[in-house]
């Protein structure tokens, strides 16, 4: 009895070790070591390291870089929420309602495409669009007589983060969709036919049935979605050669590796990783709290 | 079913609220579907005729621009892409459901505290981790091989799969064990014999949503792999870009070649695909 005790208390251990192992080498012990490296100097190339205390929390706090890094996220946050979460529900809504049942699976599959193609070839395609003279987006503009809205988007420090940005809603709108659509099929079909007996119409429907139903869906994605938005550094690395013209499309991200990869400050990188890991632990915290009422 | 749909059909597409619908979602058709068709169209031409008209057919169909790319690197990317992704793969279902099987079947005190690490791990990001990542992997010696992508992938996928299988491990019922054990039956043969057997759905759900990610990973394909040869596709297209320059036929042939065949893939298993996406939530 007490070997067979023993046995099972050790047993467990050959089935998770494996795992946890390769989670601590290559997630915990470099999440550790992050921190440590946030009070130091030191480069790429060289062993070395110099403890310089808070000194780069000091540089950090006196960064503007980072400032505009924050309020570019803030947009991506802002605008993701609205056409990836608002917008994705509505066209899950429209889609999963009966009278374009025929055509539905053609838009769905449709708005789902963006989704399944990888980053850089959705970047490098919207590289075209934007480009300033041959560019589809200039010729659509001139050929439909707006031809003075037409601008070198990615290359002006005022349209660079919304042209960024409206790649990445392009690219994931679909994703969120698809969510929603999953979450309303699961809604009974009685409480529609319910609210059509007493009158109700189809506005009322989503406001009254749908909306509620999915609520929790709507904030799963929503908290995803801002979490997603403070680690954007796909779209800024590509689309305008990491966070131009000037710093006017930087993210946090990107700034992150310019400083540790590109002017070899990997101390100062670290401390900006730093700023990240604290600001999606809060939403890590908001979403795992919101996960743990609803399941009561 | 078919004929109550095309009743409900008829009876509701004549409102103007019907009209501005459809409008409405023909708009975000063409908006999706035109830049893709527009690769298409475009990887067929030559680069004097993409600049002097972005909406002209090509005049005579270029196809040697996807000769040109994918002798050119693209071939290169996608072999290291296909190593990378199906290693990846292999890794993460080994490794999650070897541990999803530990924390589902015992009931050993500390195992919470395993289940709290695993769970842990799903909130952290690559991002955070970057900086020390490229100094471990330097140490290791491994920094520029596949493996310097290997193995942070298979690391950072773990917790989500973990979970993933370990709930359906917790609904296999007690007694199948149970009379597994009475026929002789080791841990290890229950869990290679009956459970792997069994969650085939799960698994391939897994695999889907890990082939997913490491084939549009960016950041670690760009700082870890300096080295043309072990690029994969992502990072691949960067240096392909820079290579080409202005030369844009072979360029969008490039992006085709790389889009299409992983499009079709994951538009053919979608329903796997958006089973694991609701099971994780989470994006890549």
């Amino acid at each position: 009895m007490v070997s067979r005790r023993i046995r099972s208390a050790v047993e467990p251990l050959g089935f998770v070790l494996p795992c946890i192992a390769v989670l601590g080498v290559f997630v915990y012990y470099p999440l550790v070591q992050n921190m440590i490296y946030s009070f130091f100097r030191f480069s790429a190339f060289s062993p070395e390291k110099i403890f310089i205390g808070l000194e780069n929390y000091r540089m950090l706090l006196k960064d503007e870089v980072v400032l505009t890094a924050l309020r570019n996220n803030t947009r991506y946050a802002f605008i993701s929420v609205l056409i990836q979460v608002c917008w994705g529900l509505v066209l899950a809504a429209i889609l999963e309602d009966r009278s374009i049942r025929r055509l539905a699976p053609v838009f769905r599959t449709t708005f789902f495409l963006p989704v399944v193609i990888s980053v850089s070839v959705v970047c490098l395609l919207f590289g075209f669009i934007y480009s300033p003279i041959d560019g589809i987006l200039n010729n659509f503009l001139n050929l439909v007589g707006l031809g003075a809205w037409a601008r070198p988007w990615l290359g002006s420090g005022k349209t660079a983060i919304w042209a960024t940005i409206a790649v990445s809603q392009w690219h994931s709108t679909g994703y969120v969709m698809m969510l929603f659509i999953v979450a309303i099929q699961k809604i009974p079909e009685e409480l529609y036919e319910a609210a059509e007996i007493d009158g109700a119409g189809k506005l009322r429907r989503f406001f009254v049935i749908t909306l509620p139903q999915v609520k929790e869906m709507f904030f799963v994605t929503s908290v995803i979605t801002v979490t997603g938005s403070f680690l954007v550094f796909n779209e800024p690395y590509i689309l305008t050669k990491g966070g131009g013209p000037g710093t006017s499309s930087i993210t946090l991200a990107v700034h992150m590796y310019q400083s540790g990869f590109f002017k070899d400050m990997m101390g100062y990188a670290s401390t900006i990783a730093v700023v990240i890991f604290l600001i999606s632990a809060v939403f890590a915290v908001i979403q795992l709290t919101a996960f743990r009422s609803g399941e009561d | 079913m078919t004929g109550a749909g095309v009743f409900h059909y008829k009876r509701n597409s004549i409102g103007p609220a019907q009209v501005l619908i459809l409008a409405v979602l023909c708009t975000g058709f063409v908006m999706v579907a035109y830049p893709l068709f527009w690769v298409l169209m475009s990887s067929l031409k030559t680069t004097e005729e993409i600049t002097l008209n972005v909406w002209a057919f090509p005049a005579e169909p270029q196809w040697q621009n996807y000769v040109n790319a994918w002798n050119r690197g693209i071939s290169g990317y996608f072999v290291n892409s296909l190593i990378v992704t199906l290693s990846t793969i292999a890794g993460v279902l080994s490794l999650s459901s070897l541990c999803a099987y530990g924390l589902s079947r015992y009931k050993t005190p500390w195992l919470k505290y395993v289940l709290v690490v695993v769970m842990g791990g799903m909130m952290l990001n690559p991002q955070v981790c970057l900086v020390p990542l490229y100094g471990i992997l330097t140490r290791l010696g491994i920094r520029n091989t596949y493996l310097a992508l290997i193995l942070p992938y298979v690391a950072f996928r773990l917790p989500l799969n973990t979970l993933l299988i370990r709930s359906f491990f917790l609904s296999v019922p007690k007694e199948i064990e149970e009379s597994a054990t009475l026929d002789g039956c080791g841990s290890l043969q229950i869990y290679g014999r009956i459970f792997l057997p069994m969650s085939r759905p799960i698994l391939l759900t897994s695999a889907i949503l890990t082939a997913y990610y490491a084939w549009n990973e960016f950041l670690f394909a760009i700082i870890f792999i300096d080295s043309n040869k072990y690029r994969t596709i992502p990072a691949g297209l960067m240096s392909f870009r820079d290579a080409l320059q202005i030369d844009w036929g072979p360029l969008l042939a490039g992006m085709a070649i790389s889009a299409v065949p992983i499009m079709i893939f994951f538009i053919s298993v979608q329903k796997h695909f958006v089973r694991g996406m609701m099971a994780g939530s989470v994006k890549g």
